[in-house]
Order: structure tokens, then sequence, then C-alpha cells
């Protein structure tokens, strides 16, 4: 699925000078939130928090790259289905797989079973769009995927929130 | 040979002394065998054994023996160089007779510097070198200054190029004293500088497992010292500030700023004077772009300590005023972007104002007499403008000049804007910084604060009432002027009782009791002087009994409109103004406020109260049908009483038979109050019978009294608490009992606190629950099954007001019974267990991760629990689990990921966060 040289990239960063954007800041508490009896929906807002980890390549989170935005996060609550588009930094990003991966990863663990997860990259910003979407449509293959150890490991990392 | 043929004496010497500590034969004939081979390695050995046993007994030496031994050693620093290191051990030890003969220190230290090179040498040697300067820089000071110069030299050439972090610390030290205690430098000050300061700014990071222990800060605040020792240093030290200034990196930075801050504490204007606008454009860069919160504050501390030392200048009639001139420099940047319209500057600029202002009076004065004049009239002009942010600059530029007490010329005009200010200003910070300048300036000028404002702030305190009530307590500081903003706060109160009987209650309840913040506040910070004590004690306790006794009385018939002063609120409120007066003005007025108020409880004796048209009879701790208006007065009582023995059985009565919440409360804490001020309680117990246990008196009576008597630590509270556990068993009280506990371990508000004056000792939490775990565990073990949740309740509310550190220690002793706590059905219980274990989760106890296999499954299955906090709490510690050793959680990891997946789909938000983040940590522990 991966190249080996998604985590043999050598010392040299591909993009090594990304242009960081603005993180939204912390997601303000409301009153319902905070009542036993209201039920409150999982929104995009939620979803995108979820998946505020980190790049393979910079220590910096996804959103600060701009790789996710809460725009291109859908989720739709009742019918059980979330949509995330990402945006690699520079068109011929290696990492594209590796980041579709982990974030799919990411939320399989974090969503109840009953959702149906669907993430492509955003049309038009990747060379290899089609071929990287495919991937990451193949429950098979994510799968095959997890059961490599040292790719697990990688995507791992990339989901740890505990500092190094 | 060469050893035998010209050391002949000195060696015989050494052997008729050292035959007398050294008894070994063998030793000797080593001794003899290896100091004249002609090998210089086992010539080494042969000084490095009586090196060695030199730092046994350098103590026992006569003066002529060290003599002698200096002699031998110092010759021996000519010999091959691999003897080298055991004889500078040897002289080291030397170093540390008492008995050095005057002239040794000199010819060492000659014979050392010019027959060593010591930067060839090893660290160990390298150290010892320094050991010898620091041994013989402190016995021998006047010897050492002797050598002049060639000393600072010789101790330049031995540290020059130095590595070793340790050593290093050691040279800053000898450099350090070398300065400190007047050492001539010579030509060579800017060597000895140039040595040191080469390691500036130090970039050290310590190896991980660093035996040693030294950090990079050691190294900067030794470096530190040295470089600053002295004006002398000035000239190169101030040009390198300004270089290492412009460096990228952060530390650097920093930490030219602050060497820079403690430097000009030493030095004097002509020292800085070359250097300041160089600093000074280094400094305003700084402030302008960085965006570094600590750089700034450090730039801006360096700026405060620039100006400081320029205003301790002596100015000579014909030298130029240092100050001034900087000063000039600094207005000319700053200056013009307070006015300018793009406003990105106005704070960086109003921030180096405020420093160099705080500096001195000097300097303060110079700068507001330019820059004050302008803001004012500024402000005044564009008031219309919302975004203004040159009324922030005068708040804050205003309240440092005020201060710093030189702000003279306090007018009509910036009384206006003041007034203005503090009427108007939205920003949080702004008016902060206002009411803190208006309260500082009334200090200095109460004639004008009495004349102006507070006659403006009385026209407007019904229009903007909360900035009204605010402005005059800030302002009340000085006496004359509590004696004018009382009575406006007293009158606010006066006409919400009036207002009551024309209908219009506009006054709201807030107001009220921000009303009585205010007075409380005033009684925090006036001056104690009779005058305002008089002013608290005879004018404005009894006009606040008086009211409220009026309101209790009148609403009494008039079913109508309720006053605001029989809320519980505003009541509340009323207490801390009474007692604060107490505690803090006039004893012996405080004195007559307590009896007074003794007696109008306790005999209905209303003389002292104004307006005095009472009826004659009052009785107010004897409840009358439901006249709680009455009855809930008693909370008044809490801030000021006198202890008679008539009152506590009032009060007794009164707290377990009353049914109104705030009247057996307060009376309850008053009483507790008293129990515990009393120096006869055990008197007083004696005459007090409990009695049988009524709902009130368990909630909260009995363990206000045990609370009592357990913070002085008198022996009579076991009696009571002992009661309050035995009563844990009971089917109807049992759980309120449990309850009881929680009040008894909290920290009191009101009445047992210190603040007023109760007596509280020290750490009687920890006392009680080292007392009492074991009677507690006792009792949940011989419990029967429904009544074990009582114990649970009452060890969790024990164990939760427990200091954390206290708690981690004992908590593996009670860990069976609270991991039984966390199966018992009551939300409460679990909860308060929950957020003991959960500190204690970070750092497992051996006896925790034995019972691991009990505590997943009921920490799984609390999450599911009913009440939302309950999942929350347990869901954070089943991810405080994670984090245990992953042979001792990898065999629970398939469940805690199986059960963790339902959380993820809770209702509630808040949950889902904690449930994602906990089964993150679970897939991420154990790859």
């Amino acid at each position: 699925l991966v190249g080996g040289g998604a985590m043999s990239g050598g010392t040299r960063l591909e993009n090594a000078n990304p242009v960081i954007f603005q993180r939204s800041g912390e997601r303000q508490l409301t009153a319902s939130e905070e009542d036993d009896d209201v039920h409150d929906p999982i929104d995009d807002r939620e979803i995108f928090d979820i998946l505020s980890i980190n790049d393979p390549e910079h220590p910096l989170s996804l959103e600060e790259l701009n790789v996710v935005e809460q725009v291109r996060v859908k989720v739709d609550d009742a019918g059980s289905t979330v949509g995330v588009e990402f945006t690699p930094t520079i068109p011929h990003c290696s990492m594209a797989t590796l980041i579709g991966l982990s974030i799919k990863v990411k939320l399989l663990r974090s969503l109840p079973d009953r959702f149906k997860i669907d993430v492509h990259i955003t049309p038009g910003t990747h060379a290899s769009e089609d071929a990287v979407n495919k991937q990451l449509a193949d429950k098979e293959r994510v799968a095959a995927a997890l059961e490599n150890s040292s790719l697990l490991e990688v995507v791992n990392q990339c989901l740890s929130t505990r500092s190094v | 040979m060469y050893l035998l043929s010209t050391h002949k004496d000195p060696e015989l010497f050494l052997w008729s002394r050292l035959n007398e500590f050294l008894c070994t034969l063998h030793i000797i004939l080593h001794f003899r065998l290896s100091l004249t081979s002609s090998q210089p390695h086992t010539r080494a050995r042969g000084v490095q054994l009586l090196s060695e046993v030199l730092q046994e007994c350098y103590g026992d030496l006569t003066e002529r023996e060290v003599e002698v031994l200096i002699a031998f050693y110092e010759n021996r620093l000519k010999d091959h160089y691999v003897i080298t290191p055991p004889v500078l051990r040897g002289l080291k030890a030397l170093t540390k007779c008492t008995v050095l003969p005057p002239g040794s220190a000199v010819s060492m230290l000659r014979s050392l510097f010019q027959d060593v090179h010591v930067q060839s040498l090893m660290l160990a040697e390298r150290a010892c070198v320094y050991n010898m300067l620091i041994n013989l820089m402190e016995t021998r000071e006047a010897e050492l200054k002797g050598l002049g110069a060639d000393f600072v030299f010789g101790f330049v050439q031995s540290m020059d190029g130095e590595r070793d972090p340790r050593n290093l610390l050691l040279a800053f030290q000898i450099a350090k004293t070398i300065i400190s205690r007047g050492y001539d430098l010579g030509k060579f000050t800017e060597e000895l500088f140039e040595v040191t300061s080469c390691y500036f700014p130090i970039d050290f990071t310590p190896p991980p497992n660093d035996p040693h222990g030294i950090t990079k800060e050691d190294l900067i605040q030794m470096l530190r010292a040295v470089l600053t020792g002295t004006p002398k240093f000035a000239e190169f030290l101030l040009p390198l500030i300004i270089e290492k200034l412009d460096s990228d990196v952060q530390s650097a930075k920093l930490d030219s700023l602050q060497t820079l801050t403690v430097c000009v504490s030493q030095y004097e204007h002509k020292d800085l004077a070359e250097f300041l606008e160089g600093l000074w454009v280094s400094i305003r860069r700084e402030v302008f772009q960085t965006s570094s919160e600590r750089i700034e504050s450090a730039c801006l501390a360096a700026l405060t300590a620039l100006t400081s030392c320029l205003s301790r200048s002596v100015l000579s009639s014909e030298s130029e005023d240092c100050l001034s001139t900087f000063l000039d420099l600094v207005l000319k940047d700053c200056k013009h972007h307070l006015s300018e319209p793009d406003l990105k500057l106005v704070w960086p600029s109003a921030k180096l104002l405020q420093a160099s202002c705080s500096a001195s009076i000097r300097a303060s004065h110079v700068i507001t007499a330019s820059v004050m004049p302008n803001i004012v009239e500024q402000y005044n002009s564009r008031t219309q403008v919302k975004d203004d942010r040159s009324c922030k600059v005068i708040a804050f530029i205003g309240m440092t000049c005020i201060v710093q007490r030189s702000f003279v010329n306090y007018d009509a005009v910036l009384n206006e804007t003041i007034m203005r200010l503090l009427l108007t200003e939205d920003d949080d910070r702004v008016c902060l910084a206002v009411v803190e300048c208006a309260g500082a300036l009334a200090e200095l000028h109460p004639v004008v604060f009495i004349t102006k404002m507070i006659p403006g702030l009385k026209t407007e305190i019904f229009s903007v009432r909360q900035r009204c009530l605010s402005a005059l307590a800030a302002v009340s500081v000085h006496p004359s002027v509590v004696q004018e903003s009382t009575p406006v706060l007293l009158e606010v109160l006066m006409r919400v009782f009036h207002l009551l009987f024309s209908g219009s209650v506009n006054f709201l309840v807030e107001e009220v009791v921000l009303a009585c913040r205010s007075l409380q506040r005033i009684a925090e910070q006036v001056q104690d002087t009779e005058e305002t004590g008089r002013c608290f004690h005879e004018v404005i306790i009894p006009r606040l009994l008086g009211l409220t006794l009026q309101a209790a009385l009148q609403d009494e018939g008039s079913s109508g409109h309720r006053s605001p002063l029989v809320e519980e609120a505003v009541l509340s409120a009323m207490v801390p103004v009474i007692s604060t007066s107490c505690s803090r003005l006039q004893p012996q007025l405080a004195e007559q406020t307590a009896s007074r108020a003794t007696s109008l409880f306790l005999n209905g004796d209303v003389s002292f109260l104004p307006d005095n048209s009472f009826p004659s009879h009052i009785q107010l701790l004897k409840q009358q049908g439901s006249t709680w208006r009455q009855s809930q007065m008693v909370c008044l009582l809490m801030g000021c009483v006198h202890c008679r023995n008539e009152l506590l059985s009032e009060l007794e009565e009164m707290s377990c038979t009353c049914t109104h919440t705030l009247s057996y409360t307060s009376a309850a804490k008053c009483f507790a109050g008293l129990i515990n001020k009393s120096l006869q309680g055990a008197l007083v117990l004696q005459v007090f019978n409990l009695r049988p246990s009524s709902r009130y008196s368990i909630v909260f009576f009995n363990p206000q009294v045990a609370k009592a008597l357990l913070v002085r630590y008198h022996p009579l509270s076991t009696t009571l608490t002992d009661k309050l556990f035995s009563l844990l068993d009971n089917t109807d009280l049992g759980s309120m009992a449990a309850d009881g506990f929680s009040l008894l371990m909290s920290d009191s508000a009101d009445v047992l606190n210190r603040a007023c004056h109760a007596d509280v000792r020290i750490m009687y939490r920890q006392r009680f629950f080292s007392e009492n775990s074991a009677k507690l565990v006792q009792g949940f073990n011989a419990a029967p099954q429904e009544k074990k949740p009582n114990y649970l309740k009452a060890l969790s509310n024990i164990v939760n007001k427990l200091p954390k550190q206290v708690q981690v220690t004992e908590l593996p002793a009670l860990l069976s019974l609270l991991l039984e706590a966390l199966s018992c059905p009551d939300g409460g219980v679990q909860l308060s267990t929950l957020s003991c274990l959960e500190p204690v989760l970070a750092d497992p106890p051996a006896a925790l991760i034995q019972q691991l296999e009990a505590l997943v499954s009921r920490l799984l299955a609390l999450t599911s629990s009913p009440a939302m906090d309950v999942r929350i709490a347990s869901l954070r510690c089943i991810h405080a689990l994670s984090r245990f050793p992953v042979h001792e959680v990898l065999p629970f990891r398939a469940q805690v990921l199986r059960a963790l997946a339902r959380p993820l789909d809770d209702k509630k938000r808040l949950v889902r966060n904690e449930a994602v983040q906990a089964r993150g940590e679970w897939y991420d522990g154990s790859c």
C-alpha cells in the first residue's frame, strides 16, 4: 500500500518550510453540553477536533498545516456517515497515503462502529489523487496495511498525543 | 640519583616525620625505593603515595615540615610530566594547612604558573589547580594580593580554554572572588574579561543521567556574577550585550537582558554613557518586534534598571544630565506612537514609557510631564471614537506615575477624565487600572477627592450604580475620604429601604450586596484610626442592624413587596462588614459593638440603633410561628458576639429546633464559633448535653460543634465525632451523618477560620484522618450490608478533603474500601472516590497494581453510569490506567478497547471527548 519511502524518507524533508495556519482554539463549552439530559449530536467540529493529529513530517498538527479544515469535514450523525477531505501540503507529497491512513485509523478508533468513514484527498490538490483515494477506500488494503507492524508504528506515532 | 643528591636533607627529614604516622615498614621501604627510582613512573607512584598520605594528615604538620614539603613539591614540578598530577594533589593538600609559612603561597603559585601548563593537564588535575587557588584565596588573601597583577595573569592563563562545566564553575568562582575581593587587575582587566566572557551566553545541555547535576542555570548565574561584578568591565560588557541582543537565539537574548539588568545596578552613569543609545535601540527593537512575553518583560526590566542607574547619577555643574538625555531618546521614539492613528505600537510604547517611569521619581516626573497632558487632551477630544486606545494608555501610564507618587498636578481636567473612565470604560484591564489609580490618587489628594470626586460619584450613583459603588470603595483609604464616602453608601441602603414603600424597588438585590461589599472593602483597607473606628462602630454597624431589623419587622405585616434587606444574599454580605470592622478597627469599640449586638439579640436592647422606633419587646432568638425574617437575623451575630451562657443555650435551642435553613445554620455557626474561642470550652460542654438527635442537629449542628472543637485539638471533639460515627449505622440518619463528615473536613468560609480569629490548628484534617481511619474500616467491616454505603460515603467525604500528598500516601491502606466505594450505588460517593483515585493513578502504588483487575472492571462499569460527571471521571481514570507499565495493562487491553466503544457513542459530547482520548491512549500505549 505505502512504499517503504514513506518511512525511510531520509533526513531531508520534502516540504521543510510549510505555511503554518493558526489553530482555531478550544471549542467553547455551552450550557447545554453540561446538562446531563440534553443529547449532543456528533457534529463537524467534534470530528475536526478528533483529527488534530500530528503530521509525520512536521512537529505541527494537521490543522496548523491546513491539511484538515473544518469546512472539509462532513458528518451525518443520524445517517452514521463521516466524510473527510484532506489537502496534502504539496501536490507531490509522498506522505499523502500515510496521512490519509492516519486520519482513517484515528476515526476508526474514535467513532462508534455504526459510522461509515470516507477519507479522500481534496479534489485537485494531489498529483496521484485517484490512486491514493482508491487505496484509502479499499477496506482490505487498509486492514492489511494495519497488519504491518512497522507501518502501524508510524501511524501510531502520528496519532500519539504523548510528548516524546 | 638526581633525587638523592639534591634532596637528601628534606627527604631524610620526611622519613623521620612519616615514621611517626606510618608504622608500616613496607610502605616506608616502598617509598624510599620509589622516590629515588630512575623510572619517572615509579617516582610518580612514590609521590602519589606521599600525596595521599598528606591528604589524610595535612592538619598534623608543623610549619617547618610544610616548608620542606613545599620545597620538595615545587622542585618536583620541574620533574617529568607524569609526576605533575600527584604533585598537584600533594600541593592541594598542603594549601589546606593552617600553618602555611609566610611567603610559601606566593612561591607555590609562582612555580605553578611558571612550570605547569594547566590546560594541558587532565580534567581532575585542572580541578586540583583551581581548588588550590580557591584554598589559598580563602586563607592567604593578603599574600596573593602582594603578587599584584601577576596573580590575575597566572589565573587567566590557567583557565584559558577550559571546557569542562565542573571546572568552569570553579574557575568562575575564582574570577568572582578576584573581582569581589578587589585583587589588582592591573593591565589584565580585558584579559580577565575575555577569558570569562567567551562563554557568554552560556550554551550547555547537561548529558542525560548527568551525575554531577550541574545545570545551565548554575553556569549562567556564576558567569553573570563574574561579568557583572565590576564596573571595570563595563566598556567590554556593554558592547557584548548589544551584540548578543542581535542574536537569533531566544535564550541568548534573554540571558543578555538579564545580565544587563544585573550589571547596571553596579554601574554609574559614566560607565553607561557611550552605550546608552545602542542599548536603547536594541531594547526598543525587541519590545516592538518580539512575540515572546519573556523577552518583553526582560527588556522592560532592563530598561527600568538602566533608567534607575541613570537616576542615581550625581550631577556636577558642567556635566550633562545623562538621565534627561536618555529619557529624551525614549520619549522621542515612543511618544509619537501614542497619538498615531495606527494603534499598532501604542501598547509597546506605553509599556516602554511605563518601565522607564517606574524606575525613579525623577524619571516618572520627566515622562509624565511630557506625556500626560497630551494623552489627557487626546482622550477628552476623541471620546466618541469607540475603539480609542489612548484611554487605556492613560490609565496604564497614569497608574504607574501615581503609584510612584510623583504626579503632583492633579487638576480638574484629570479629575474629570478619571471620573469618566471610572464610569464608562468597558475594558476590564483599564477599569482595574483606573480604579487602582483613583485609589492611589485619593490617598495623595484626599481634599480634591472629597470636594470633587465624591460629590460627582454621588450624583451619578443612581444612574451607573455598580461602577460608582466600586469606585467609592476604591478611593476610600484615607480616613477623611471614608468619612465622606460611607454616608453615600449608607444612603443607598436607606433608599432601598424607603423605596420599598413607594412601590418601585429600583435596586436589585445584587446592588445592595455590592454596596455591602464596598463597605467591607473599605473596612479592609482603611487606616485604623479612632475616627474611622467610630465611623464604622457607631454609625455604620448600628445603621445596618437597624435597617435589617426594621425590614424584618415591617415585612411581618405587609405581604406585598419583599425588601431586599431580608434576602439571604444581602444578610450574608453584611456579615463580613461587621466581622471585618470588629477584627480590624479599634478593639475597644469592637468590644462595645459586640456587647451591644449580643444584648440586642438576647435582651431586645434597641437603644443604640438609629431612628429608634422599634417595639420594646423584641425577641430575635425566640422563634414565633414562621417568623424566619427575624430569626434569620441571627446570622449577623456571626460578625460580632460576646460569649454568654444564656446566649449559648438560646443558640443551641434555635439550631436544633428552627426549620428555616439560614436561621439554624447561622445559629449553629455562631454557637460553634463561640465554643471554639471560649477558653472554658469544657465547662460549656458540661452545661450542654446533646439533645436526642433531631434531623437538624445531625445535619448541621453536631458536626459544626464537633468541628469547632476538632480544629483546636480539643479532646472533647472525639466524643462528638464518635457519636457521628455511631450514627452511620442508623437507618434514617446514617446518610445525613455521612454528609456531616464533609462539613467537618471542609474549610469554613465564615466563622471557623483564622480570619475570624478562630483557634484553628494546622493539619487538623490529617490528624482526624489518622486517628479515625481505622474506626471507619472497622465500622465498615462490621456493618450490615445495607449500611455499608454510609461508611463509604463518610470515607469519601473525609478522604476527598485531605491534601493530595496525604491522599497519595494514605490511599494504599484504604484501597479495598475505595474499590468497594466504586461499586456503591450513590453517585456522589462514586464521584468523590473517582476524584480521589485519579491523582493516585498517576504514580500507582504496588498495592493498586495487584488489584488492577477489580479496578478495571469497576471503572468500566461506571462508564455507563447515568450521571455524566461519573462517566467523565471514570473515563479519566481509565485514561490514566493506560500509562501503567505495559506488561501490567496488556492483558486488559482488548477488554478495555471493547468496553470503550460504547462511550464513544455517548449522548454527551464531553463524555465522548474523554472516551476518544482514553481509547486513543489504550491503542497507542501498546503497539
